[in-house]
């Protein structure tokens, strides 16, 4: 029977690999993620959860450790975040480049110096190109539905990637919310377990990753961005599978709350979208013609569901909690490419909340009325800095 | 003394260099652990030797992984076999890494795969250098080397630093069993393997490998230099088991030092004076090893 429990974001990750019957965990402590190895090793040494669990000496171990388990034809599961994910870089490239449905939980953390442990979405978005899937959830509940799809999603014979299904730090890490766990038969009939074409066999033997020369090293990355061309239909595939078996819409690859017809598009991720609908909801009352999209899936980045979505929109506003040095906040970059050529709209990339400086209803709401008077007065800026130290004044009042 | 089976588990046609001692190690190692086997083998000469994709040489299935990685991919192999239900005296997995991979940039991942008893073989083919990139120096150089990073020069000159004693290293995790083994004495090197395969729990092998291209030593030397690097003590061929040392191919006659350095270009620029402080070193470490198996055993 599926049974509601009162969990963390990072409890909710480790019922989420145990419900996905993970056969390898190799995971490596770091704040916040803690308790996701803690309960991990709980639910092992109780017998609850029949994995291996390889208690590696770091983090770039943790994803080679994952890798090779893969590799050899175990499902596989880790955790980190923020500077253990930057250690694991090398490894997230090669777990791409292997074609290994590897799933982990990264929760999201600003990287030093200065040291910080607090929610900034820059340690999964500086992961970006490295060929992983990318899920950035709302609620503990997405966490541990997520962690189940995303192993559907990956394991599937059209994608063969890895995923990293992301939660804020704190915000959702360590904050308790009402989550159902799911009976697991439900999820096994969802989640066959996994059985790849092609694994480590002494009666077949194969050589994973050898040297591949100039004629060949090519057709090998074009079958990764294949892959990615399909992964967006796939992950709304497994969504409505997922919806159909378990009641519940994870969110797809966007999330829209009250987007027809909007003058004013907002665009969140992550943990803040969740006040910021109710910031919405406020507006709305009030007469504002505003709606949001929550961003849920960044890769594959959700290029044609921008383009339908910002039809007849004025203005889209970007609330990044990130910022990639030379170049702007992540999401609202990445919205400029999609809609390049298709549609004229004015487009401010909000940078808000780094090093989980707190967001507040009043800042949110102050945000986007300052999206909505770009209506009329047009682009004052292409990037603004929301809650600085120098211009606090302005967004709290 | 064990036999040299004759199954071949390595086929013709590597992109090994004339008279490669590495090749001999996973030729002769095969031999030993049979085709219930499964190979990590980082960024090494040996991610090249078995031949460039879709060709491969070997007859048993090949993970090849990052260059730090071969300790915890091995771990990840073994934990994947171990929740299908797999024992590892039914197959052996190995990581098969150079002596940069092994001792410098490997070391972590290594002693953390040797620490959680990982029940593998952890392999060290030492060629003393970083050989697949072009004769770097690593921390398995020998005091007195030349290396590309080494160069002789008019102000600065070779390696100026001990070699890292590796077995030392790994006998410090309390692992049950290591041992050094050379290609110049196959049946010794195939009865170690053959031993540390049955012992269950993290054993470590260190495999003597001459590199003439790097050594600048004739291809034809190879075997020869092994069986130098024996008889004059600079490589001994020992094995520690549960802490207890043995030195289980003892030279007769204890042969110079200089005699097996003067087969090699890389020692080539040394005087006189530091020949002798090396063969002062050889004895100094032999006559510890000596003591450490008196003192073990007793």
């Amino acid at each position: 029977m599926s049974e509601m429990k009162i969990v963390s974001g990072n409890f909710a990750a480790a019922y989420g690999a145990k419900l996905s019957r993970v056969e390898v965990v190799a995971a490596y402590p770091i704040t916040p993620q803690t308790e996701v190895v803690e309960k991990i090793a709980e639910l092992v040494a109780e017998g609850e959860m029949d994995s291996e669990y390889i208690k590696v000496e770091s983090e770039h171990s943790a994803m080679a450790a994952c890798i090779a388990a893969s590799n050899a034809g175990a499902r596989a599961y880790t955790a980190s975040s923020a500077h253990g994910l930057a250690l694991m870089h090398e490894l997230l490239i090669w777990a791409s480049g292997a074609r290994l449905p590897v799933v982990m939980t990264n929760i999201n953390r600003a990287m030093g110096p200065p040291w910080s442990v607090w929610a900034d979405h820059h340690d999964t978005l500086a992961q970006k190109g490295t060929g992983q899937l990318q899920f950035f959830c709302e609620s503990n509940q997405e966490v541990l539905d997520s962690v189940i799809m995303a192993y559907k999603i990956c394991e599937d014979e059209d994608i063969m990637l890895p995923a990293m299904v992301v939660e804020d730090a704190f915000i959702l890490s360590h904050t308790k919310e009402p989550v159902e766990i799911y009976d697991q038969e439900l999820v096994d009939e969802f989640l066959p377990s996994y059985d790849p074409d092609y694994k480590l066999d002494v009666d077949q033997p194969l050589g994973f990753g050898s040297l591949g020369m100039p004629d060949w090293y090519m057709d090998f990355r074009y079958k990764i961005a294949e892959a990615f061309e399909k992964a967006p239909d796939k992950i709304m595939e497994v969504n409505k599978e997922f919806e159909e078996v378990f009641g519940r819409d994870p969110g797809g690859l966007i999330e829209e709350y009250k987007t027809d017809g909007v003058d004013v598009l907002i665009v969140t991720m992550g943990s803040i979208s969740s006040t910021s609908k109710d910031v919405i909801d406020e507006l709305r009352e009030e007469g504002h013609n505003v709606g949001l999209a929550r961003l849920r899936t960044f890769r594959p980045f959700p290029v044609e569901e921008f383009r339908k979505l910002t039809k007849g929109v004025n203005v889209v506003g970007v609330m990044d909690r990130s910022y990639t040095f030379g170049h702007g906040g992540d999401a609202a970059r990445e919205i400029k490419d999609a809609l390049y050529g298709h549609r004229d709209v004015i487009l401010k990339d909000y940078i808000v909340g780094l090093g989980g400086r707190d967001l507040t209803p009043k800042i949110l709401k102050n945000v986007m009325l300052d999206a909505i008077s770009l209506q009329d007065k047009g682009l004052d800026r292409e990037i603004e800095w929301v809650d600085l130290r120098i211009n606090q004044e302005r967004w709290r009042r | 003394m064990a036999k040299v089976p004759e199954m071949e588990l390595m086929n013709k046609g590597t992109t090994a260099c004339p008279g490669c001692g590495a090749a001999h190690a996973m030729r002769y190692m095969l031999k030993a652990l049979g085709k219930k086997t499964m190979i990590n083998i980082p960024a090494c000469c040996w991610a090249v030797i078995p031949g460039v994709y879709p060709s491969r040489n070997l007859e048993i299935p090949l993970l090849y992984t990052a260059f730090e990685t071969t300790g915890a991919s091995s771990s990840g192999v073994r934990a994947a076999l171990n929740a299908k239900g797999v024992d590892p005296r039914e197959i052996t997995v190995v990581g098969f890494a150079g002596d940069g991979g092994t001792a410098d940039i490997g070391i972590q991942a290594l002693s953390g795969c040797l620490e959680r008893g990982t029940d593998t073989i952890q392999v060290m083919y030492d060629n003393e250098a970083y050989m697949n990139t072009g004769i770097q120096r690593s921390g398995e150089t020998p005091y007195g080397a030349w290396t590309t990073t080494t160069p002789v020069g008019s102000q600065k000159a070779w390696k100026r630093n001990p070699k890292k004693n590796m077995m030392e290293v790994v006998n410090a995790h309390g692992i049950p069993y290591a041992a050094t083994v050379s290609i110049g004495h196959p049946e010794l090197m195939i009865e170690k393997i053959q031993k540390a395969k049955e012992i269950p729990g993290p054993k470590f092998i260190h495999i003597y490998a001459p590199c003439p291209t790097g050594w600048r030593s004739d291809p034809s030397n190879t075997i020869e230099l092994c069986k130098l690097a024996v008889d004059s003590c600079v490589f001994p061929l020992y094995e520690i088991e549960d802490g207890k040392y043995k030195i289980y191919k003892k030279p007769k006659d204890k042969i110079p030092v200089k005699d097996y350095l003067k087969l090699q270009g890389r020692f080539r620029h040394l005087p006189e004076e530091e020949v002798e402080r090396i063969q002062e070193n050889v004895d100094k470490e032999w006559e510890l090893l000596l003591k450490k198996e008196e003192f073990t055993n007793e």
